[in-house]
């Protein structure tokens, strides 16, 4: 435990000082504050903002967390030079990556908000668009530490990180789209529901959309999704398959990690 | 005590098909400076990191100080090690990176901070690493190396892009902690600066150790008078297939 919070912190204070770093706070800042300010709407901005979140928290995540790892390789092959052990020392170098990337996050996006006001019409709509951000870093995050490890080539490591990204943003949709044109004569609702379950991003979006009452914008799906998240049970489903989706990546990059011949 | 510091006894390793590493034996003997040298690809830096356990070996075993170094860490506590030209997060100070791995060490080691002094790096270690220069770099290397007093110095090319004043001073700091006591494993390309240093010899041909014993034997057997003819010898032979 306490290697992990000594790598933690140190390596923290590298990634805030990036440039990356810096301009990702930088950006949300400016995106949110101009989105507050054109739309003059707390709500409506937060809408726009939710394709802002999917479309670049992955990315971000996943790139500057893959790039930033093959930097980092020398550097914790020192670190595992000295007396500490590999599970500790993996907890301290994502964790070191991702408390950042969150942090850098929650404050670029919450920042404008605070200065412009939260009430309660929406606090808890910013609450989610926040956590939603957070566990999409999360995932995606672990997901790069894990290509960093199983990868030794850089380029192809990076080119994965990529292909994964896009895989999740724009090719499943499309995928899933295609799915219900073809079978548009049968009734989909629950398989939509399971497909979209696989999907991070996916579950992000409707959890975000459904929050601001956009379901009535995707008709007997939206009513189908609304009564599935509605519910307790749906709400606890949607937590586990989130949680799913950190702890498998997590645990692969563990193990692979463990057996690393550096 | 004559068991060696480290034993190293039929050590295999491979990369996929390749054979970095086929049944390495070797003993490190306590108080003395052992050079690895080889040609590139020999398994000089695997060797090196199987001895750190970042590599783990396929079969064959590492004994420090008689007890396997199997996984777990606390073996390393007595070990220092100065990697080749490294690339460090560049955001950080070299006195950051100090402080960091004192921290991961723990209270009641001595520090030895003879070494930021002998190359007055004081102001250096202020900035940001990545500002720094690679033979700067290279300095900051090695007080880590040394920081601990380790029992054990594992150096890899520990001179690689220092000036020549830096370099002897850096092997005049080896020679000291030799004097005191300590054990050193390293390797360089530069046979000269072996020769200065060495008093065992471990010659790696192919991943197999094809000769280890003293720096004076080495000489004798290969009737050469320094190291780089010595090695250049034994090289020779190791391609026609007649290794000592």
């Amino acid at each position: 435990m306490n290697t992990i919070l000594k790598v933690l912190s140190y390596q923290a204070r590298d990634v805030v000082r990036s440039r990356w770093l810096i301009a990702y706070v930088g950006f949300f800042v400016l995106v949110t504050d101009g989105l507050l300010r054109f739309s003059g709407d707390p709500v409506k901005a937060q809408l726009s903002l939710i394709s802002v979140v999917l479309f670049l928290v992955p990315l971000v995540s996943i790139v500057f967390g893959t790039v930033y790892l093959y930097n980092a390789r020398e550097f914790i092959e020192l670190l595992l030079a000295q007396p500490v052990n590999r599970r500790q020392m993996y907890g301290g170098v994502y964790l070191g990556l991702t408390i950042p990337l969150a942090l850098a996050f929650v404050c670029g996006l919450g920042a404008p908000f605070l200065f412009r006001g939260i009430d309660a019409s929406n606090g808890a709509s910013l609450a989610v668009l926040l956590a939603s951000g957070v566990v999409l870093t999360c995932i995606f995050t672990a997901i790069a530490t894990l290509l960093a490890i199983r990868c030794e080539d850089r380029l192809r490591g990076l080119g994965a990180a990529i292909g994964i990204w896009m895989l999740l943003t724009v090719v499943y949709d499309g995928v899933v789209l295609f799915i219900l044109a073809v079978f548009a004569d049968h009734s989909l609702e629950h398989a939509t529901l399971g497909l979209m379950l696989a999907n991070p991003i996916d579950i992000a979006r409707v959890t975000m959309l459904l929050r601001f009452d956009g379901a009535a914008m995707m008709g007997y799906t939206g009513a189908v999704f609304l009564d599935f998240f509605g519910k307790a049970q749906g709400a606890l489903i949607t937590l586990a398959a989130l949680a799913l989706w950190v702890a498998a990546p997590v645990m692969l990059g563990l193990r692979a990690f463990q057996r690393k011949d550096f | 005590m004559n068991q060696p510091l480290v034993r190293v006894s039929a050590l295999c390793k491979k990369f996929g098909a390749l054979e970095v590493l086929r049944a390495v034996d070797l003993d490190v003997r306590r108080g003395r400076v052992m050079a690895v040298v080889g040609p590139n690809g020999a398994g000089k830096t695997t060797l090196i990191k199987a001895l750190l356990g970042l590599t783990r070996p396929d079969s064959g075993e590492i004994l420090v100080n008689g007890v396997r170094v199997d996984g777990r860490e606390s073996y390393r506590s007595r070990i220092g090690y100065m990697p080749q030209i490294a690339r460090y997060p560049e955001n950080l100070t070299g006195a950051e990176l100090i402080a960091m791995l004192e921290n991961l060490r723990g209270a009641g080691v001595t520090r030895d901070r003879e070494l930021v002094d002998i190359f007055a790096l004081d102001s250096a270690l202020e900035k940001p690493l990545r500002v720094l220069s690679g033979g700067t770099r290279q300095k900051v290397n090695a007080v880590m190396a040394f920081l601990f007093s380790p029992e054990l110095l594992v150096l890899d090319e520990p001179t690689a892009g220092l000036d020549p004043l830096s370099s002897s001073m850096l092997k005049d700091k080896i020679l000291g902690a030799r004097g005191d006591g300590k054990t050193v494993l390293v390797t360089s390309h530069v046979m000269n600066e072996l020769e200065e240093l060495a008093d065992d010899v471990a010659f790696l041909l192919e991943g197999r150790a094809t000769f280890v014993g003293t720096l004076d034997e080495l000489k004798r057997i290969t009737g050469q008078r320094t190291l780089e003819r010595a090695i250049a010898t034994m090289m020779r032979r190791g391609w026609i297939g007649e290794a000592a």
